[in-house]
């Protein structure tokens, strides 16, 4: 490794060569002893995460904590095979028993990995590094003081704020039996207000928050504690005077930014390729079809400066990249990982990710956006005689295998003869992956990012993520309300 | 006290001692009060595919996490690293925060006279889940979905069959002489298998079964032919037109709907106003048949602890039953000490503990009591309706009630099953809903800590084609 002083790779990487005693020595005995039964593939995840979060709650400063973890993951990789094992303690005792378990998954003449190391080059998307235990904790407090400020100021009928700030610093060093090594230092914040509102018998809930992986600058415009505050307070007072959510198909206007988690729900999990390589996805053997209006192109991009879901390199220690999903409503690829680029005989994406140590990497998403369209929002809006305007989501999910997708709406509006007129209550909306972008009939030219606040669960493991759409409208989508 | 004692982490730490040690030196430091909680766990799984091993996983790992109070300021920290190290730097860490928060008058630990345990032997670990030879454990997974692939001609693929293995280990203490530990142990099979029509169109759905202790497992030729079964009759599912018609949930269904009535029956969300349910202890808020228990001390028909069972809760009080619904009446707030404090009541002992961060409230085996009629005389009653077999989604506001999630399931006509549905919603309000229970089965089965059996609800809306 012969790696100018001034890489920041490698100052990442000597995080763990002197705070754990790593040395490459004995990253090479390790990963021996990982393929000593054979196997295709071995791979060493170091992972160290400090996190700290505040919450400030009925305007008292009530809580905070910190926390750390660290630990290591050693896989083996032989034909469609995965052994697995970690250790919380990276003394070379128990590393070496974690190779051994891991290589329990192949039964073969051992293999050699290739001696030495050649570093992974990669981005540089964000500022190392923010604190530990002696941040300033300061001007974190002020973020939600100012906050809690900010939404009882909005209306007297805000009755309850909490306002909560959590950042991590996650480091990562990956080694691979291919001679790899990659490393990293991901910070990541995240600032969060949800407020009650309450008129005579009625009370209704708000939230907004904004974050990713930048410092304490970002929050300012519309990531600052007072926007969010207010976003919280105004989603709140609204749902005060909400209507009930229609019932059944109509035309659905979505609005531009986070809404954008229909094309994870929709498409970006369907076009994962451990999905594809098993064929238990509703999109497999569709590379080439149109799964969409030729309005529709979506990107996943990983290589964005300083957002939620970006990475300079994955879980896996590959660069990440951007990879087009659907180019004008064809679709044009998956997400892969290591393990689905051998056996598929595809590139890379750069999508292995995983929650921690204690996981097995797996083809994620990273930022999904919807590149702009030429259509004026406003255009859009009033093309509609008589339909949905959703604005801002919960959480979404979606069937792999059948395609059927929701995601449930926090703020949306009646709209009727091309006019945005009353508000409705929160509502489900259900449609199927591979047929619902091919009624997207007019896209915006206001594409937004999310603010970064999405998380995604897949198989029981969280990994933070972005979305981004422009306006668009869908001609049918199941809306699912209550009322007419 | 020493460094000494911790110094000797390595697997034979014994981790009652060291969480007292930990609550002394916080103690030391300056806490007028601290709690801690130690986690130690090992995990087992093996995944077959396509009659292949696909992944096998095999560790363990234990972290540490320590609330500390000032008075009546707290913070907490924890780590995975319990060396004499890692415990000074939780210490420091966690009495470094306990400056920056600021008073408040409800927080604190229970009294003295609250804690307990209980004594009675709750049978939550058994050794054997780890007896079997790795063989044998592949071998489980291999047979559960062997069986489903047998199952019927249509089904084309498969997710794989598991079996998974895990123990457990919790231990709380505090400064306020409360010391508790207990293990735990888990055992699990599954089949998740896919089938696909003519037109290529897939389905997808599983099936579990999972125990204490290896007898308690069903056996993998039951659990893949259940899973099948399951996959197959989704099967040729279409959209049905939007309407107003009755619902019947399925077990598995309705467990979520239980799940969501605890959640709004919850202290948090009580003072928080943040819940339907605020203000209504002592109202009739359901049907006059509804009974809703939770019962943190139950022992299950085969005479093996609840998955939900625990001698204490997270702060250290003894577990007890406590009725939230009787005869659709709200009897209970679900409360720990803070909850409790803030509304003028006691704890119903229903903490929840992660590792760092204040306590929160949890449910240990919350049930909806059974019922008279069967499934089969439910759906039969049903002239033209929707039994739901799964939901999606996050569409459920404990604030206001609203309630809108997708849905999959069958057709009921006359009484039977005629085709099965997909891609619609159903939505109502959870306050109306529970008004609207008129059946409830008499197949509860605990097959996790939430269980109900099957109910139909009146009056929701399908949104549809």
């Amino acid at each position: 490794m012969n790696l100018p002083e001034t890489s920041p790779q490698q100052s990442h990487r000597r995080y763990f060569f002197e705070k754990f005693g790593i040395t490459e020595r004995l990253l090479e005995r390790c990963l021996g002893e990982a393929l000593s039964a054979g196997g295709d593939y071995a791979d060493l995840y170091f992972e160290s995460v400090t996190s700290t979060s505040l919450g400030v709650d009925e305007q008292i400063v009530k809580s905070a904590s910190t926390g750390t973890s660290s630990g290591c993951g050693i896989r083996v990789l032989s034909g469609e095979r995965t052994g697995y094992a970690y250790t919380d303690n990276l003394n070379s005792d128990r590393l070496l028993h974690a190779a051994k378990t891991a290589a329990l998954i192949a039964s073969g003449p051992a293999k050699q990995p290739i001696q030495g190391f050649t570093e992974t080059r990669s981005g540089d998307l964000y500022p190392v590094p923010m604190g530990g235990f002696d941040l300033d904790l300061a001007a974190r407090l002020e973020l939600i003081l100012r906050a809690d400020k900010a939404a009882r100021a909005f209306d007297n009928r805000i009755v309850q704020v909490r306002a909560g700030y959590s950042e991590e610093l996650r480091r990562i060093l990956v080694a691979g039996s291919d001679g790899s090594i990659a490393s990293d230092t991901q910070p990541l914040c995240r600032l969060n207000v949800f407020v009650i509102a309450k008129d005579g018998q009625l009370t209704t809930k708000g939230s907004a928050g904004g974050g990713g992986r930048a410092g304490l600058e970002q929050f300012s415009g519309t990531k600052s504690p007072e926007h969010l505050a207010q976003e919280a307070a105004r989603g709140a007072i609204l749902q005060l005077g909400a209507v009930p959510a229609p019932a059944g198909e109509m035309q659905v206007v979505l609005g531009p930014g986070w809404p954008g988690i229909l094309l994870h729900e929709a498409v970006g999990h369907g076009l994962e390729a451990d999905f594809n390589r098993k064929g238990t996805s509703a999109f497999s053997g569709l590379v080439g079809r149109p799964v969409a209006s030729p309005k529709v192109t979506v990107v996943d991009n990983g290589t964005m400066q300083g957002r939620r879901g970006s990475l300079n390199v994955d879980d896996e220690g590959s660069p990440t990249q951007e990879t087009v999903l659907i180019e004008n409503g064809v679709l044009k690829g998956y997400l892969t990982d290591k393990l689905s680029s051998r056996l598929m005989g595809t590139a890379n994406t750069g999508s292995g990710r995983r929650e921690s140590y204690h996981c097995i990497p797996m083809p994620r998403m990273t930022n999904t956006y919807m590149l702009a369209g030429e259509d004026d929002p406003e255009d859009i809006l009033r093309s509609v005689k008589h339909g949905l305007y959703a604005v801002n989501f919960g959480g979404g999910s979606v069937d792999i295998t059948n395609g059927k997708f929701v995601f449930s709406a926090s703020e949306a509006y009646l709209i009727e003869d091309g006019k945005i007129t009353a508000p409705v209550k929160d509502a489900t909306l259900i449609g199927n992956g591979p047929e619902a972008l091919k009624y997207v009939s007019m896209v915006g030219n206001d594409l937004k990012l999310d603010e970064g606040i999405g998380t995604c669960g897949k198989d029981g493991q969280s990994v933070p993520v972005g979305v981004g759409m422009p306006t668009i409208k869908l001609d049918r989508m199941t809306v699912g309300g209550t009322g007419r | 006290m020493s460094d000494a004692v911790i110094l000797q982490a390595g697997p034979a730490l014994d981790l009652p001692s060291l969480a007292v040690d930990v609550v002394n030196l916080a103690v030391q430091a300056g806490a007028s009060d601290a709690e801690v909680v130690v986690r130690e766990g090992d995990e087992f799984s093996v995944n077959v595919r396509m009659g292949q091993v696909e992944t096998l996983k095999e560790s363990g790992s234990r972290a540490l996490g320590l609330r500390v109070y000032a008075g009546k300021r707290t913070a907490s920290a924890s780590t995975s690293d319990l060396t004499a190290d890692g415990i000074r730097q939780v210490v420091e860490g966690a009495m470094a925060l306990a400056k920056v928060t600021e008073e408040d008058p409800f927080v604190g630990l229970p009294e003295r006279d609250e804690f307990g345990s209980i004594k009675d032997d709750l049978h939550l670990y058994y050794e054997d889940v780890y007896s079997l030879p790795g063989p044998e454990r592949i071998d489980l997974a291999r047979r559960t979905e062997a069986a489903a692939l047998a199952a019927d001609k249509r089904i084309s693929n498969s997710d794989g069959g598991s079996f998974d293995a895990a123990t457990g280990m919790k231990v709380l203490a505090n400064s306020r002489g409360f010391v508790g530990s207990y293990r735990s142990s888990y055992a699990g099979v599954s089949a998740a298998p896919l089938a696909a029509d003519e037109n290529g169109h897939m389905q997808r759905d599983g099936w579990w079964s999972s125990a204490r202790r290896m007898a308690n497992l069903e056996s993998p030729e039951s659990v893949g032919a259940e899973a099948a079964r399951r996959t197959i009759r989704r099967l040729g599912a279409r959209r049905v037109s939007t309407q107003r018609v009755p619902i019947v949930f399925s077990p598995e269904a309705a467990r979520s709907l239980i799940g969501s009535v605890f959640d709004a029956a919850s202290g948090d969300a009580i003072w928080r106003h943040a819940s339907f349910l605020a203000g209504k202890l002592g109202e009739q808020i359901g049907a006059p048949t509804l009974n809703i228990i939770d019962d943190n001390t139950m022992l299950l028909p085969t005479g093996v602890g609840g998955f939900g069972t625990s001698p204490f809760d997270g702060e250290g009080l003894p577990s007890r039953r406590t009725v939230l619904l009787e005869n659709g009446v709200l009897r209970n707030y679900m409360l720990n000490t803070y909850a409790a404090r803030k509304l003028g009541m006691k704890s119903t002992h229903n903490a929840s503990r992660g590792l760092a961060g204040a306590p929160g409230i949890g449910p240990g085996n919350l049930y909806l009591e059974a019922g008279a009629q069967t499934p089969e005389q439910i759906i039969g009653e049903v002239k033209a309706g929707l039994y739901v077999t799964s939901l999606m989604g996050f569409g459920t506001n404990i604030v206001t009630g609203d309630y809108s999630r997708g849905a999959a399931g069958l057709w009921i006509e006359n009484g039977e099953f005629t085709h099965a549905v997909e891609e619609i919603t159903i939505a109502g309000n959870l306050g109306e809903m529970l008004k609207n229970i008129v059946a409830i089965g008499n197949d509860l089965v605990f097959r996790g800590s939430v269980a109900s059996p099957t109910i139909r609800i009146d009056g929701m809306t399908i949104a549809g084609a």
